[in-house]
């Protein structure tokens, strides 16, 4: 079913899931959406299951035009969306018509919104993942993002009874500075006690060579110790690197599964989807955590997501 | 090595065992021998492990368990590494391997910096089987060990915008294969026509962590049938 043809791209519009796991062994980074938060509200607002495909917008939205009648919903960063010309809310369920025109004007706030289509959008998966890695060509729209004339397909799907929409005491709000919580190890030793005294009492500023990759960072040095030798080993999404000049690079979705700079520590999973909300020239601060703080906060993270579709206020019929 | 392995929380749902902090075969060998292990152990909660050099970096689900438990869990599987290691199955995989020229341009290079020919370079090359110490860079990009100390020798000082796919290359000790074409530092002596990476497979990988590779040296017209699909 044609679902949406791509009138203008946008700055960066990819398909994403919630990402490819199981094949980083074999060097496949997981991709997936940057905050898996917004995503998955996306698809719960329209009924949608929490890992169909959505579109990733980033920071200046495509317009699309519709082929299908259908239903939608747009969250995660506040983009200015307008339906045919005129201003629509996010975090809730959106009636869409063929022929409808969905754009998107200043960003407001955050980086990244999330348009679920009922159904999800129907690319190919690839390893057990709809997500698109644009480095490596895979998954997604022809591996790759989002160009004008592009046609996208959907699923065809049970009529929506329905609308849905979150409670505004839930909507996030994304600042241009973030605290965010960190685990340290699995290399906090390679540091000196001043170095991690640093990393934990600067400001640092995202700068603008960060993409789905990682966000390098401007800001106070993180001091090594001289004499370890690291060897490369994992990197998991949300660890912080620290090269020789000493400004930390934190490693999202995309970047490549094995690396060489030591890691002072991990930003818990809950913080890495906020991170997903930043942008260059946001400031970003990090606090450290224990393992079993992270625990316990990450349980209460799947727990309250888990229960957000039941907090849902309904309305039409 | 060290006597008993580290481990070490890595974030909220993983961990890092690690084995050593060198790059050696006997260390790798505990790696793999772990990762073999817990592939047949199926421990509850363990979603997906990567093995490295030295260490495994093991995914779990927090719902299911937690780092204590599953470090007690791993310390027992550690306990008996060795029934795991003495049955791991070798995989062999032998590449085709055509040397120097327009498919190895740095041959020349590298013969000429250790005062040997360019057939002593590939002798040693292709004469040995390597360890597929781990992959990563790229999907499907394996670091193989270890590499004769007659031609073991550095990366460019100024990596290449474009390295073609299948180029066969040496850093250090090291020697690996681009499944795809991109930028890189190594030393290319030789291009293989295989596929290293195909996503539409499973596995997607030819070749696997713990694998051994072994290069076998063929001519142009042998190239060109497995490029033409002939072989």
């Amino acid at each position: 079913m044609k679902l949406f043809k791509v009138n203008k791209p946008g700055l960066f519009t990819t398909v994403q899931d919630l990402g490819r796991y199981g094949f980083q062994r074999y060097g496949v980074p997981v991709s997936g959406a940057m905050d898996s938060f917004a995503f998955t509200l996306a698809n719960y607002l329209i009924g949608n299951r929490s890992n169909d495909a959505c579109l990733e917008i980033t920071l200046l939205g495509p317009e699309l035009e519709f082929l299908s009648d259908s239903w939608a919903a747009i969250t995660g960063a506040n983009l200015s969306p307008a339906l045919n010309g005129k201003e629509v809310a996010c975090w809730q369920t959106l009636a869409v018509h063929k022929g409808d025109m969905l754009s998107f004007g200043e960003p407001r706030c955050g980086c990244r919104a999330y348009l679920a289509v009922r159904g999800g959008i129907n690319v190919p998966l690839v390893m057990n993942s709809r997500s698109t890695h644009v480095r490596g060509g895979l998954g997604g729209f022809r591996g790759r993002k989002l160009r004008a004339e592009d046609i996208v397909e959907g699923f065809e799907t049970e009529r929506l009874k329905k609308g849905f929409r979150l409670p505004k005491e839930l909507v996030p709000f994304y600042y241009n500075k973030l605290e965010v919580e960190v685990v340290f190890g699995p290399q906090s030793e390679y540091f000196t006690n001043e170095g991690r005294e640093a990393f934990l009492s600067s400001d640092y500023v995202v700068t603008v060579e960060s993409d789905r990759m990682g966000y390098r960072l401007d800001g106070s040095e993180v001091e090594r110790r001289d004499s370890l030798v690291m060897i490369s080993d994992a990197i998991p999404v949300g660890s912080i690197q620290v090269p020789e000049s000493g400004k930390p690079i934190i490693i999202m979705r995309d970047a490549q599964t094995t690396g060489g700079y030591p890691k002072i520590g991990v930003v818990t999973t809950s913080d890495v989807s906020l991170l997903g909300q930043v942008k260059p020239n946001d400031e970003v601060k990090f606090s450290q955590t224990s393992p079993s703080r992270a625990r316990t906060r990450l349980l209460e993270y799947t727990k309250n997501l888990q229960n957000i579709g039941k907090r849902l206020l309904t309305f039409g019929n | 090595m060290y006597k008993a392995a580290k481990y070490l929380p890595v974030g909220d749902k993983a961990l890092l065992v690690e084995f050593g902090n060198s790059i050696s075969l006997d260390v790798n060998r505990k790696v793999h021998a772990l990762d073999r292990a817990l592939a047949q152990l199926q421990l509850r909660g363990v979603l997906e492990c990567v093995p490295t050099y030295r260490s495994l970096l093991v995914y779990y689900n927090p719902l299911k368990t937690s780092y204590e438990k599953l470090v007690f869990r791993l310390k027992d599987v550690e306990a008996r590494l060795h029934e795991f290691e003495v049955s791991i199955h070798r995989r062999v995989v032998e590449v085709p391997t055509i040397y120097g020229g327009e498919y190895g341009s740095d041959l020349k290079y590298v013969a000429e910096s250790h005062n040997l020919s360019e057939d002593e370079v590939v002798r040693f090359h292709s004469g040995r089987e390597y360890t597929v110490y781990m992959i990563g860079f790229i999907a499907g990009f394996p670091y193989l060990g270890v590499v004769a100390d007659e031609i073991t020798t550095p990366r460019l000082k100024t990596p290449r915008l474009r390295v073609p796919a299948g180029s066969v290359g040496i850093a250090e000790k090291q020697t690996g294969i681009y499944p795809c074409e991109a930028p890189g530092g190594w030393q290319i002596i030789g291009r293989t026509p295989l596929k290293l990476f195909n996503p539409k497979e499973h596995p997607p990988a030819l070749i696997h962590p713990g694998d051994t590779v072994k290069f076998k040296t063929i001519g142009k017209e042998e190239f060109e049938a497995y490029v033409g699909g002939r072989k």
